[in-house]
C-alpha cells in the first residue's frame, strides 16, 4: 500500500469553508481530551484561551496591540514568499529596525524635534531592510541558500542588541539592569486611547493590509514576484530581472520587520532593552502561511495568533496550567488549520497492489 | 527501402500478447475506450494516434505500470495479469523508453549492471555479452564508455541493448526515432527488422506515418481513446493514414513563392559560448542571418547546443555584445526585456512552466510577455485588458479553452502551443524565434500553427524555427540549415537542401568554417 497526494483540480466552496470550522472542532475535541487528562477543567481552560482574553475593551486592545507586529512581519514576508524568496529572518530584522530606531530616540533623548518620530519610523524600516538586505545581497551574487543565513543573521542581530543594553547604550541611572533609558516623550508613538496600550502604530499596520493587496495582487511587480515563485524558469524566458526580484521580496520583508521592531519599541515597550519581540518575527511565518500569503486572510490569521498569545498567558494565569501546555494546544490548533487546509487542496490517495 | 519479410502471420497460432476491450478512465478522461489489440510472433505492429489519443495509456497497461478498470491481456493466448512492470519483464515484455534513464556518470556496462540483477555482478562477462549483442544486431556501442560522451543515438542504442539482454519475446519502443538523424533511423529500422526476423515481435508507437509505412505490417490508428481502424500501412497512402488518426482532411501549410529579403532582423556573428554546465555544448563560431520576411529553419539532433543557441538569442545567456544584433541593435550583453523592446518574440522550447506558468489564467498568462500590449498601466495589471487580449488570442487562433480564466494546465498541450504562439504573434513582432514549434502537437493543430507561421512571414517578420523534424523545417523554412556539437553547418535555400544532405550535416558532416550565406 502506497500514499500519494494529488492536487484536487477544483477546491469546492464549501470544502473551502468548511476547513476552518473543520480545524476549529478537532481543536476543541482534542483540547477537550488534552485539558481533561491533564486534570483541569476544559470548560474553563477553553473559556480563558478564547473568551476572557476578548471579553472587555481593554482585551480587544491587547489583542490589536499583539497583533501589530504580526501583521506587519507577515504581509512584509509574504511579498517574498510569494516570490520564493524563503526570508526566516523576520526576528532578527525586527530587532535591528528597534536598534536603528532606538538608537535615534536615545540620541535626541530629553531634547525631542518633532521630526524624530517619523525619522524613527523611516530608521526602523531602513534597518530592517539593510539587516534583509545580507542574505539577499548573498543569495543574488552567491546563490547562498537563504533559509541558513537569514536564520542565522537573527541571532547576530539578538547578540549585537545584547551587546548595547549590556554595553554603551545601557542606562547610567539603571541600576544595572541590561536596558537604555526611556525613550522620551517625542520618541515614543502616541496611544490611540487612555487607559490602554493601543498606539498608532496599529493604525499605520491596519493600513498596510490594503497597501500590500494592492502589491501583491493588482500591481504588475507583485505579478512578476508571482510568476518567479512559481515557475522561475517562465520568469527567465519573461525576461523578468530575477535578482531584482529576489531584491524586492527581501527589502519588503525587512523593512516591515523593522517597521515593527520600531513600534515594539516606541510602543508598549519604550525603550530597548534584551528582549524586543517574544518571536513575533517566527510567529509572522506561520501568520503568513495561515493566511494563504493573502493580505486580507492574514490580517485574521494575525488576530488569530494573538489571540492564542493572550489565551495561553490567560490560562497560565488563571489555571496555573504550566506554559508548555498551552504551548501544546497552541500547536494543536495551527497543526489542524494547516492540516485541513491542506487536505482541501490535496487530496491523499491510497494506492493497492497485490505484491508483485 | 528493402523489405525484409518476417513469417508469414499465421492465423492457427494465437497471437503473442492480445488485449481485448481494455478501459482506462482517468478523472474527466476516457484515456482507453474498449480497445483491442494483437500482435502476432515476429510482427512489427505500429500504434498510431495522435497526442492524447490514448497510446501512452495503452503502452503503459502493457508495461504493467498501469492497472487497466477492464479487460483482458491474453499472452500467447493465455488470459494474464501484467500487475507491475517485473510480471511484464517475466512474461518477455522489454521497453526502450522515449526519454532516456541513464546516468550520465556511469559507463554503459555499469548502467546496464544496475537493472541485470545478479547477471550485472560479473562486470567482465557482461560487457562481453553486450559487446557480443551489439555486433549481432549492428547496435555500435563501446561497453566501458561513459554515458554523457555518448550522442543521443547512442544512447537509444544502449537502451536497446539493454532490453536485448533480458531476451524480450515483445518489444516497446516509444517514439524511439524523434531523437535520430534520418541516417540514424535507417540504422535502427535495419535493427528492428532483424530482431523481427528472428521471431521477436515489435510493437512501434510513433506519429511519423512513412516511418510507420516503411517499417511496420500492421497498424492499430487510436483516436480520442478509441480504436478507429487497423491497416496494413504498407499499402495506405500517409493521407489516408493522416485522415484515419485525425478524423478529417489535413490541409498542408503552403511556403508561398519568396519574397525579396528584407532587413536583417537577427545576425549573428562568431558568437562562440562556454557551456552551462558540465553536460551541456559549447557554441563555436555561428555565423547566421535571418531577413525580414524569410523563415530560417535549423535542423538539428536534440542536445547539440539548440538550447545554447536559443538562450544566446533570448536573452537568457549573455554573450559579446556586438555577437548577437538584434534588429540591427548590438545586443548580446542586453537583458531579455530590451531584445523584446526592440520586436523579439520567443516561442520556447518546453510550454508549462516555461511559455506558460501551469496555475496561472490564461488572462495573466497573457501579462507573462505581452504586459507591453497596454496591459499594465501605472505599475497595475489590468484584469480586463488581460482578459480581451487572453479572447482575442483565443478567437484568432483556435485555442480550445473555457475562456480567458481557464488555468493553462487545463489545456491540451497543443492548444497552451497555440495560445502562446497566438500571445506573441498578437505582438507584431520583427523577430519570432521558435523551439520545436509543433513538438507533440497533432496533426491539426500541427497545420494551423504552420499556416500562422507562414503568414506572419509573408506579413513581414523574420522567423527562425529551431526542430528535431525534418519534414516540418523543409515544409515551411525559405532557407535551412542544421545543428551538431556546438556548430552550424552553411545556410542553403530549403528547395536545394534534400533530406539526404540535411541529415549528413546533422552528423557534423559539412566543412568547418566556410559560412555560405546564399540567400
Amino acid at each position: 500500500m502506497r500514499l500519494r497526494l494529488e492536487p484536487r483540480t477544483e477546491t469546492a466552496r464549501w470544502v473551502a469553508l468548511a476547513t476552518p470550522l473543520l480545524a476549529a472542532g478537532l481543536t476543541l475535541v482534542f483540547g477537550i481530551i488534552l485539558f481533561t487528562a491533564l486534570g483541569y477543567d476544559p470548560g474553563r481552560a477553553l473559556n480563558s484561551f478564547f473568551v476572557k482574553p476578548i471579553e472587555n475593551v481593554y482585551g480587544l486592545t491587547e489583542l490589536a496591540v499583539k497583533a501589530t507586529p504580526l501583521l506587519l512581519c507577515a504581509l512584509g514576508l509574504a511579498v517574498g514568499f510569494r516570490g520564493g524568496v524563503w526570508n526566516i529572518g523576520a526576528e532578527g530584522q525586527l530587532t535591528v529596525g528597534a536598534i536603528a530606531a532606538g538608537g535615534l530616540a536615545l540620541a535626541f533623548n530629553g531634547d525631542e524635534p518633532f521630526w524624530l518620530l517619523p525619522a524613527m519610523v523611516v530608521a526602523g524600516a531602513a534597518g530592517g531592510a539593510l539587516w534583509a538586505a545580507i542574505p539577499a545581497f548573498l543569495r543574488v551574487r552567491f546563490n547562498t541558500n537563504e533559509i541558513l543565513t537569514s536564520l542565522m543573521l537573527t541571532y547576530v542581530a539578538v547578540q549585537i542588541l545584547g551587546y548595547l543594553v549590556h554595553g554603551p547604550w545601557r542606562n547610567p541611572q539603571g541600576f544595572n539592569f541590561p536596558q537604555t533609558r526611556d525613550f522620551g516623550e517625542g520618541a515614543v508613538i502616541p496611544l490611540l486611547m487612555e487607559g490602554t496600550r493601543l498606539h498608532w502604530g496599529t493604525v499605520l499596520a491596519a493600513l498596510a493590509v490594503p497597501a500590500a493587496w494592492l502589491l501583491m495582487d493588482k500591481s504588475y511587480l507583485g505579478f512578476q514576484i508571482r510568476v518567479t515563485g512559481m515557475a522561475p524558469r517562465a520568469a527567465a524566458y519573461a525576461g523578468y530581472p530575477v535578482g531584482r526580484i529576489v531584491w524586492a521580496g527581501f527589502i519588503a520583508g525587512g523593512a516591515m520587520a523593522g517597521l515593527a521592531g520600531m513600534m515594539e519599541a516606541a510602543g508598549p515597550i519604550g525603550k530597548l532593552q534584551p528582549v524586543i519581540s517574544p518571536g513575533y518575527g517566527f510567529a509572522a511565518i506561520i501568520v503568513a502561511f495561515l493566511g494563504r500569503l493573502n493580505a486580507f486572510g492574514i490580517l485574521f490569521a494575525s488576530l488569530l495568533v494573538a489571540l492564542l498569545y493572550l489565551g495561553g498567558e490567560m490560562a497560565q494565569i488563571d489555571l496555573k496550567v504550566p506554559p508548555a501546555v498551552t504551548g501544546v494546544f497552541q500547536g494543536l490548533l495551527l497543526f489542524f488549520l494547516l492540516g485541513s487546509d491542506f487536505l482541501a487542496r490535496y487530496r491523499v490517495k491510497v494506492e493497492r497492489r497485490a505484491a508483485a | 527501402m528493402e523489405e525484409t519479410r518476417s513469417l508469414p502471420v499465421q492465423a492457427s497460432n494465437p497471437p503473442l500478447i492480445e488485449l481485448r476491450g481494455i478501459v482506462k478512465a482517468y478523472p474527466g478522461c476516457l484515456a482507453n475506450d474498449h480497445i483491442d489489440l494483437s500482435i502476432a510472433a515476429g510482427e512489427i505492429h505500429a500504434l498510431l494516434g495522435e497526442n492524447g489519443a490514448g497510446k501512452s495509456t495503452l503502452v503503459k497497461i502493457v508495461a504493467g505500470v498501469v492497472a487497466p478498470d477492464e479487460g483482458e491481456i491474453r499472452w500467447q493466448g493465455e488470459a494474464v495479469a501484467i500487475d507491475g512492470p517485473a510480471a511484464a519483464r517475466r512474461l518477455g515484455i522489454g521497453m526502450v523508453f522515449q526519454h532516456f534513464t541513464l546516468f550520465e556518470s556511469l559507463t554503459v556496462t555499469e548502467n546496464v549492471a544496475l537493472g541485470a540483477g545478479a547477471a550485472g555482478r560479473d562486470r567482465k562477462a557482461l560487457a562481453a555479452r553486450i559487446a557480443a549483442l551489439a555486433a549481432r544486431y549492428g547496435l555500435a556501442v563501446d561497453p566501458h564508455r561513459h554515458v554523457h560522451h555518448l550522442a543521443v543515438g547512442e544512447r537509444q542504442r544502449v537502451e536497446i541493448l539493454r532490453c536485448l539482454l533480458e531476451e524480450p519475446r515483445l518489444i516497446v519502443l516509444d517514439e524511439p526515432t524523434s531523437v535520430l538523424t534520418p541516417q540514424e533511423t535507417e540504422t535502427l529500422f535495419a535493427t528492428l527488422k532483424m530482431l523481427a526476423a528472428e521471431g521477436r515481435s515489435i510493437l512501434f508507437i510513433s506519429h511519423k506515418l512513412d516511418e510507420v509505412r516503411a517499417l511496420c505490417q500492421r497498424a492499430t490508428v487510436l483516436r480520442g481513446g478509441k480504436r478507429v481502424g487497423e491497416c496494413d500501412p504498407r499499402v495506405e497512402t500517409a493521407a489516408a493514414l493522416a485522415r484515419l488518426m485525425v478524423g478529417a482532411d489535413v490541409a498542408a501549410a503552403r511556403r508561398g513563392a519568396p519574397r525579396a529579403p528584407g532587413g536583417e532582423m537577427l545576425r549573428l556573428d562568431k558568437l562562440d559560448l562556454p557551456p552551462a554546465d558540465p553536460h551541456g555544448v559549447a557554441l563555436s563560431g555561428v555565423e547566421l542571418t535571418v531577413r525580414a520576411g524569410e523563415i530560417v529553419g535549423i535542423a538539428g539532433v536534440a542536445g547539440n547546443g539548440q538550447s545554447e543557441l536559443l538562450a544566446a538569442i533570448t536573452g537568457e545567456r549573455a554573450a559579446p555584445d556586438h555577437a548577437v544584433r538584434v534588429a540591427g541593435v548590438p545586443a548580446g550583453q542586453r537583458p531579455p526585456a530590451y531584445r523584446r523592446r526592440l520586436g523579439l518574440a520567443v516561442i520556447p522550447e518546453e510550454r508549462l512552466d516555461r511559455g506558460v506558468v501551469a496555475e496561472l489564467s490564461l488572462a495573466e498568462n497573457a501579462v507573462l510577455t505581452a504586459a507591453g500590449q497596454g496591459l499594465v498601466r501605472g505599475g497595475l495589471v489590468r484584469a480586463r485588458a488581460a482578459a480581451d487580449y487572453a479572447h482575442k488570442v483565443i478567437e484568432r487562433f483556435g485555442v480550445v479553452a473555457r475562456g480567458s480564466n481557464a488555468e493553462a494546465d487545463s489545456l491540451s498541450g497543443g492548444n497552451i502551443q497555440k495560445f502562446i504562439l497566438g500571445r506573441e504573434m498578437l505582438q507584431n513582432p520583427k523577430l519570432l524565434v521558435a523551439a520545436h514549434p509543433t513538438w507533440g502537437v497533432d496533426v491539426g493543430a500541427s497545420a494551423d500553427i504552420h499556416r500562422a507561421l507562414v503568414a506572419l512571414r509573408d506579413a513581414g517578420a523574420a522567423i527562425l524555427i529551431v526542430s528535431e523534424d525534418l519534414d516540418e523545417l523543409l515544409a515551411i523554412s525559405d532557407r535551412v540549415a542544421a545543428i551538431c556539437r556546438g556548430r552550424l553547418s552553411p545556410v542553403i535555400a530549403a528547395g536545394e537542401a534534400g533530406r539526404e544532405r540535411l541529415g549528413q550535416w546533422m552528423s557534423g558532416l559539412f566543412a568547418a568554417g566556410a559560412p555560405a550565406h546564399a540567400a
